[in-house]
Parts: structure tokens; sequence; C-alpha cells
């Protein structure tokens, strides 16, 4: 039994290499993988994992560049990176590059720029939060009509393109005075996570058997008390998940954000960045660079914690379980 | 597989919650907003797109309807459709490129060991984490004219000089720039997904093809190809949507150094006739035009997920 998976093991290796570096080589029309001598696989079976090895240090370097590139140029002085030769370390190590953006009020002003990302993305969490778990509840805990009708046009509204939705957006915000202001923007941005926020949700409350809210019922618990005491703990971490994703989709919007926050004094951070990068580019790469790493840290940060929610989430359809 | 069961289960007896007002209430803030943040301005998108409606109606002036006007005004414009040609490209080829190499690092992670494969996923996730509009500035800065680090390496390998060369002024290689952006915050989903669903495929189903004489592109094809044939499905239909819709890189791109009327794509163009041009009754006809693009091309998502989940 052990030697048959190990061959396995080995010929997986080699045709591994065969689908990936070479073209297949055709094969016999029956019976076992070929017989070959000991020595030869292991000589082939280092090859391969060498080859593989290779490869996922390219894949590792083209995907970390642009972001080691992005540190490093902030962490030089600007005339050092407009030389003929870029440093691929930083020479001469300096910060300035962060204090200028942030503190320099003669550049487009970072800090409230800051202030108001941080305000929209977090009143934009926990009211899409509310709204999203209330109604998850709905569809999930009760029969009623139209209950499928709802969801199906959650999944469908969550297919509007933004994109082309500004200009209109825009204009009604306007009418009722929303632009430039947080509120506005809340608005907006709640009704964009919503509906991935609703599936989301209503995907892990009927993970959670009704079964043991019954078993509270009839320990004594009232329908209400049950659903607090025993499903509410079991959703915490649907509910971080799905905050998180509201607070990554908030502070990276772009497009909308550009329409409704055109005033410098209400732009977040995105709108900010573009805003500075327009007025610097022929002079101040470095800084541009120090926004972009600023900018960047914490979404950086909350996707780590947790990105394997998120393809789960938006994959629900299509994986089972 | 217990939970699953178990609100199978707890689906078929479940008690049906006192009737009544109770899910009207819970429903009451989502669907509002809802209403009033997409519902209205959809509705204002198609009111419209029905309307003349320029800069003086901005001002005030009341916007006389003119049925089809600015549909078939729309239609008739060789630039609309050249616009929407180049966005059907510009998608499709990204959506290929991403797929394909998403599929190669998904495989080539199943045959990694342990510190090689937490190499690969930390730096995709770096990637994917970046927000897009920083995505975009890096690589105008690493694509940069004069001080641009691909410029000097390009030099350094090839022996010319690129000093000077700007990647942005040309069309193609300004999509390529994009393209390149895009695949490179792409990749990791379709990689990261596929490989979930790789180690879905038993090992034994394999193994019994080993033995019976699969090649690996037979295994592929037959075995594995047809395992994840929904997963492949739903990740290149929600590929076809985002990179229909690509609007940050492109508007970005052509604030670092692209030429406007020759790299637009949908979303820009629509930005553009409206903001720009002050033409708000073509600028939400193309609007309207690009919902029911992307409305059409969802239904084979909502099919399919409403299809594998029981609502």
């Amino acid at each position: 039994m052990s030697t048959v998976t190990k061959n396995a093991d080995l010929a997986v290796l080699d045709s591994a290499v065969a689908a990936m570096i070479v073209p297949p080589s055709p094969r016999r029309a029956s019976g076992r993988p070929p017989r070959r001598p000991v020595s030869g696989h292991r000589v082939k079976r280092r090859a391969a994992s060498v080859v593989f090895s290779v490869i996922a240090v390219i894949i590792f370097l083209c995907s970390v560049f642009p972001v080691y590139w992005m540190i490093n140029t902030s962490l030089q002085p600007n005339n050092e990176i407009r030389g003929p030769i870029p440093n691929f370390f930083p020479k001469d190590f300096t910060l300035g590059n962060y204090s200028t953006v942030l503190f320099e009020p003669s550049r487009s002003p970072f800090l409230p720029a800051l202030a108001n990302s941080l305000a929209v993305t977090l009143l934009t969490v926990v009211i899409a939060l509310v709204f999203a778990f209330l109604a998850s509840l709905a569809v999930t805990r009760f029969r009623f009509k139209g209950r499928k009708a709802f969801i199906l046009s959650i999944l469908i509204i969550q297919m509007i393109p933004a994109e082309a939705m500004i200009v209109s957006t825009y204009r009604v915000l306007d009418s009722w005075s929303l632009l430039n202001t947080i509120g506005g923007l809340t608005l907006v941005y709640v009704a964009t996570v919503l509906p991935f926020t609703i599936w989301t949700l209503r995907g892990f409350v009927n993970g959670v058997p009704i079964e043991l809210e019954e078993a509270a019922m009839i320990d004594g618990l009232s329908r209400t008390g049950a659903f607090w005491k025993i499903t509410f703990p079991l959703l915490a971490p649907g509910l971080v998940a799905t905050g998180v994703f509201g607070f990554i989709q908030a502070w990276n919007e772009f497009v909308l954000a550009l329409v409704v926050m055109s005033r410098p004094a209400s732009q977040t951070l995105p709108v900010w960045l573009r805003t500075f990068q327009q007025a610097n580019t022929t002079t101040d790469w470095a800084a541009i660079m120090a926004g972009s790493t600023l900018m960047a840290i914490p979404v950086v940060v909350f996707f780590l914690i947790v990105q394997g929610r998120m393809t789960s989430g938006l994959m629900s359809g299509a994986v089972k379980g | 597989m217990t939970t699953l069961l178990g609100s199978v289960s707890s689906r078929l007896r479940r008690p049906v919650g006192r009737k009544g007002l109770a899910p009207a209430l819970l429903l009451v803030p989502a669907t509002l907003i809802l209403i009033a943040i997409i519902g209205w301005p959809l509705l204002q998108l198609v009111i419209v797109s029905f309307q003349q409606f320029g800069r003086a109606q901005v001002f005030g002036q009341a916007a006389p309807f003119v049925g089809f006007d600015n549909y078939t005004r729309v239609l008739g414009d060789p630039q609309f459709w050249q616009v929407l040609a180049r966005s059907f490209l510009f998608c499709i080829v990204n959506v290929v490129v991403t797929m394909s190499l998403g599929t190669l690092v998904a495989l080539l992670m199943t045959r990694l060991n342990k510190f090689f494969r937490t190499l690969v996923s930390v730096g995709l996730l770096l990637a994917w984490a970046m927000p897009a509009l920083t995505a975009v500035i890096i690589w105008g800065w690493l694509f940069d004219t004069q001080f641009g680090v691909v410029n000097y390496l390009l030099s350094q390998v090839t022996g010319i000089d690129f000093t000077g060369h700007s990647w942005l002024i040309d069309p193609i290689s300004f999509f390529a720039v994009a393209g390149v952006i895009i695949t490179w915050q792409s990749v990791p989903f379709v990689a990261f997904t596929i490989y979930a669903g790789l180690t879905q495929v038993p090992d034994e189903v394999m193994e019994a093809a080993q033995l019976d004489g699969a090649g690996a592109v037979q295994r592929f094809r037959l075995i594995v190809f047809p395992y994840l044939k929904s997963i492949f499905l739903v990740v290149t239909i929600l590929q076809v949507i985002w990179d229909l819709r690509v609007f940050t890189q492109i508007f970005a791109l052509q604030g670092i150094g692209g030429i406007r009327e020759q790299t637009s794509t949908l979303g820009v163009y629509i930005y553009q006739t409206s903001l720009g041009t002050g033409d708000y009754g073509a600028g939400g006809a193309i609007a309207v035009i690009m919902v029911i693009i992307m409305l059409a091309i969802s239904i084979f998502y909502v099919r399919q997920t409403i299809k594998e989940e029981a609502l």
C-alpha cells in the first residue's frame, strides 16, 4: 500500500513538470506508470522541486516588489530618488517624507482627510452591520411572502455598477444638500456594502442551527432571549468578517468619493492621495510614496486578518460547506 | 457537514416566526436605504437618459423630454462604439491572462512544500490587499518616464537606453500598464480560490486516474476541471464583471499621463461625458446601457448562486 502511494506521489511530481514546463509526452494506452530506476526518480523529483521553488520565488518577488519599492522610495530623501541610478535600499534613510505629508501645512492636508476617512469608514461599518444584521434575521428566521424576492433583489442590486451611477448619485445627493458631508458619503457607502453584507450574514445565521435556540426556549428563555443569549454570540466571527469587509470597501473607495466629496476640506484619503499625486508628480515622488504607504497600512493589516473569510464569502455561490 | 445537515433539517421544521410585523420591521432600515441611495438614483438616471439635460438644466432650467434622442445620438456616435469595443477587448484580455496565471499559480501551490507555499501566499496577499488607487500610483512611479525603475532595469538588461521612455502616451502600452496593474491585483483572488478548490479534489480519484495512465493535462481536463467547474464559472464571471467596470485604474493612470480620448473605458467615458462635457442626457443613456450590459452578464452569476444555495 505504502509503495503504491509513494510511486503515485513521485509520478504526480514529474507529470506536474510535464504540465508546467514541457508539453505532455504521449502516454501508453494502459497499464501502470512506467517503472524507472529509483535513482532516476530521485533526480527527477529533486529537479522538479527546485524548479517549482524557483518559480515560487519569482512569483513572490513580482508580487512584493511594487510594495517594497513604495516603502523604499518613501524612506529616501527626494533628491536621492531623482538620480540616474535608483537605490535598491534606502541609502540615506529618512522619515522626512512622512513628516512632510503629515505636518507640512502648505501641502494639501493629510490629517483632515484621515479624519474624514475614519469617520465615514467607522460610521459605514456600524450602520451597515446593524441594518444588515436585522435584515439577515428577517430572511433566515422568518418565513414570509416576498422573502425570496428580497434575497434575489439583493443579489441583483449588488451587480449594479457604481461606475454608471456616479453622476446620478451626485445629483440626488445634491438635491438633498448632502454633497461634501460625512453623512452623505456614509449613506452611499452603507447602500454599497449592504447587499454583500446581508448576503454574507444570512449565511452565518443559517449556519447556527435553530435547535440551539429551541432548546434554550424549552429551558425557559423567551424567543428573543434565546436568540441573544445563544445565537448572537455564535455570530461574532461573521459580524467581524463582514465588518472588516465594510471597512476595506469604505476605506478604499475612490469613484464615489471623487464626486461626492470634491471640496478640499471634505476629501477622504483616496481623493486626497490623488490630489496630492497630481500636485507633486513632477517634483516629489518620495512624499507621494509616503502618503501611499500611510493610506495602505490600515487596510493591509485588516485584510491580512480576514482574507480567508472574504474568499469564502464571495464564493458562497460556488463552494458548498 | 453536521451544521449543514442541521440547518437543512431545521429549515424543514422551523417554527414559523410570529406572523405579522416582525420581519417587515427588521427589513425596513435596509430597504429604505437601498431604495433611497440605489433605487432613486437609478430611476433618476433612466429619466435623465430620456431628457435633454445639459449645463443649463444643472442650473435649474426645465429639462424637456426628448424620447430616445440621447440613445440614438449615443448609438450613432462612433466614439461610443470605440469605447465599448475597447472596454470589452481590455476586459477579455485581462480575464484570460488573470484566469490562466491564477490557475497556474494555484496548481503550483499544490506542488510546493509548506515554506514556499507560505512565501507565495504572503506575496499574493500583499498585492491583493493594496488599495486600487495606491496600486495605480505605485505602478505609475515604477513606470515613471524619468526616474522609473522599470526604465532603468530595461536599460540595464537590454543595453538600449530607455531613460525618458513614456509608457502612458501610446494607448497600447497604456493598456499594457493598466493590464499589468489589474492582473497584479486580481491573480491572488483567482489563485487562492482555485487552490482552495484543488484541495477539495479527492486524492483517491487522482491516484486512480494516475494508475490508469492519465497524463497531467488529461487529469486536469477530465478530473480537476469537472470538479471545479462551478468555481471556474463563478470566478470567471466575477472577473468579467470587475474588469468591465474598471474605473479607478484607467482614471488615475490618465491623470499620471495618458491621452483621455484614446484610453477611456465605459465608466470613465460616462464620467467625462457627464461631468466633463456637461452632456448629462447622453451620459445617462450610456450609463443605462452599461447597467443593462452588467446585469445581463450578472444573470449567470445570480443563476449559479441560486442553484448552489437554497434561498
